[in-house]
């Protein structure tokens, strides 16, 4: 295979790597401190792409419409924790697999009353559209570089949270044992929420980025949630590191997979890639509890 | 709990609805002959999966997986030419079977959520799979010409017919699955759930105990997508899609877990309510979902848990 291909496939699997790990890593630390399964983080994903699209459009700028829906989304998440998961904690997973699909349902419902069926299409900003060279007689779209770039800020961002602050100290035990947190007289309702606001603004996030360069439409959240899924079970629930070493390997093999395979097996390989992880190490690869 | 004198509200409500259910084709509905049949293929997947799920403990988010690969047999079989129902429904059980002794025998290593995540990850791949597979239909899907024929016994291609000969199949299965879940091996799936280290320091082989049992549900599950097959007269692999699985589960738990009764009653519960509330509003799901989750948190044994009232409730 030609390797200037190579490389190109390689930037889009790691386009499509940073932004699985922004969705992972709200997953995978909602999962691993409040010890709850949210099929509905896919909706908070759709949910800050609607409402850039909308701010876009009435603004005219990317910019202030991501600073304006990235706000919201975490309001929103918050209000979600509030009013329904909060209720969930105590209760097994397949409750909370229940509700938070009940939570789908709503979610696309309502965004189909709102901003109705079809499609919405957001441009990407006019500073970062168009091609940049990257070797000689190579191009790429600079947008998606900006994504990466973006990818990996938030991921080192996360990971100066996570290990050296206060909070994220908090995290880590609460991921580690949560009983033992709230023993010690650490505020867990308070650090429940703030967890996760902090993963509808990732999820949020994820979503404004992918408006331009796919379409903002209803059912955009299922399609990626499944795909986080299998990044934090590959990652191990509860691990950031994970998420992040199983976000890029999952993005770079289905990219390569959709290059070199048949259609019928490109699809497969990343649930394969799972199955095969979960069957060496049924707890996957970085497990966070004990 | 032994001691009941009189019949008890599920018991009622067991016979009121197995009554509704004879007389239903009476009416000559075509709608609701043709809604009811629907009804009850899925009370008999949400059944099988009840076995896994509320008896074994496996949360299964893979289901529909083997729901659509009986309705792909069935489909397959007929375009090759197999019309009766004396082999495609049989082959509809067995593969399936077939299937969830490669796909249990991988999942049932892990446990938890990660139970649940492998199971889903196997249901996509068999999704994408017959999403790409242009030789019977792709992501278009393939019409079956007609239904299967019974060697002439009964004509399965009259609504009326069809209707009673899935309304004997779900009682069969379950009359089957209680005497199952009844049985030695049923105790021993049900200790696994409690506690499967004691079940193995007993000495029981726990791995293949909930092997058989995945298996035995999944070709449950296989039969009923031959009968959907046969009610639609329609394949596509939206059959398999992950959101289906969801609905299965949430017909079981909706109905209530480990009663094998309740999961029907959810099956019913849920698509009448589809049919209800999309009367009233296109927009029906903004309804259902809050009404899912008010269910999921007050009523924690779900419909048939309501039905026992507190007194059966441990």
């Amino acid at each position: 295979m030609d390797p200037i291909l190579i490389f190109i496939q390689g930037l889009n699997g790691l386009q499509l790597g940073v932004m699985l790990f922004l969705m992972a890593a709200g997953l995978t630390l909602v999962f691993g401190v409040m010890n709850l399964i949210n099929l509905a983080h896919g909706s908070l994903y759709m949910l800050g792409a609607y409402l850039a699209a909308t701010f876009q459009q009435r603004t005219g700028s990317f910019l202030l419409a991501v600073l304006l829906a990235i706000p919201l989304t975490i309001l929103i998440g918050m209000l979600i924790e509030v009013i329904v998961l909060r209720a969930l904690y105590d209760r097994d997973h397949l409750d909370q697999v229940l509700a938070t699909f009940a939570l789908i349902l709503f979610f696309n419902e309502l965004v189909r009353i709102v901003w109705g069926p079809q499609a919405y299409f957001m441009a990407a900003p006019a500073l970062l559209s168009g091609y940049i060279r990257i070797l000689p007689g190579v191009t790429y779209p600079l947008f998606r570089l900006a994504i990466i770039a973006v990818g990996l800020v938030v991921a080192l961002l996360l990971y100066l949270l996570i290990a050296h602050t206060r909070l994220g100290m908090l995290i880590r035990a609460g991921a580690t044992n949560r009983e033992m947190v709230g023993a010690l007289g650490v505020n867990i309702r308070l650090l429940y929420t703030l967890v996760f606001g902090l993963g509808a603004a990732l999820a949020g996030l994820a979503g404004m980025m992918a408006g331009p360069i796919l379409s903002v439409e209803v059912g955009m959240g299922e399609s990626i949630i499944i795909l986080t899924f299998v990044v934090i079970v590959i990652g191990g629930i509860g691990s950031i590191r994970g998420a992040f070493i199983a976000s890029i390997a999952v993005g770079i093999a289905d990219t390569f997979g959709r290059v070199l395979l048949p259609p019928a097996l490109a699809s497969m390989v990343i649930y394969v890639l799972m199955a095969a992880v979960l069957y060496w190490r049924p707890q996957g690869l970085f497990p966070a509890h004990g | 709990m032994a001691k009941k004198r009189y019949p008890d509200l599920r018991q009622i409500v067991l016979l009121v609805v197995l009554a509704a259910f004879l007389t239903v084709p009476l009416f000559g509905e075509l709608f609701y002959t043709r809604l009811f049949t629907r009804i009850m293929i899925y009370a008999i997947v949400a059944l099988s999966l009840d076995l896994i799920l509320g008896y074994g403990g496996m949360v299964s988010f893979g289901h529909a997986a083997f729901f659509g690969l009986g309705a792909y047999t069935v489909g397959i079989l007929a375009q090759h030419g197999v019309q009766t129902a004396f082999v495609a429904w049989p082959a509809a059980i067995v593969g399936s079977a077939l299937v969830a002794v490669v796909i249990g025998a991988i999942s049932l290593r892990t446990s938890g959520v990660y139970f649940i995540m492998i199971t889903l990850a196997f249901a996509q791949m068999l999704y994408y799979f017959f999403f790409s597979l242009e030789e019977y239909g792709g992501s278009d899907g393939m019409p079956l010409v007609s239904r299967n024929t019974v060697a002439g016994l009964i004509d399965p291609g009259d609504h009326n017919s069809f209707y009673y000969l899935v309304l004997v199949i779900m009682l069969l299965t379950l009359l089957v699955s209680r005497r199952m879940v009844q049985s030695r091996f049923g105790m021993v799936i049900q200790g696994v759930r409690e506690n499967e280290r004691r079940m193995r320091a007993l000495g029981f082989a726990t791995f293949r105990y909930k092997l058989v049992c995945f298996v035995i549900s999944a070709a449950i599950a296989g039969f009923a997508g031959a009968l959907i097959a046969n009610q639609t007269l329609y394949i596509s692999p939206a059959f398999m899609h992950w959101t289906r699985s969801g609905d299965i589960l949430v017909m079981v738990i909706l109905g209530g877990l480990g009663s094998l009764f309740g999961p029907m009653l959810g099956a019913l519960f849920l698509l009448l309510a589809e049919e209800v509330l999309a009367g009233f509003t296109e927009h029906w799901m903004i309804l259902l979902g809050p009404l899912l989750i008010i269910v999921v948190v007050f009523a924690r044994r779900g419909i048939y848990g309501l039905l026992a009232g507190a007194k059966d409730v441990d």
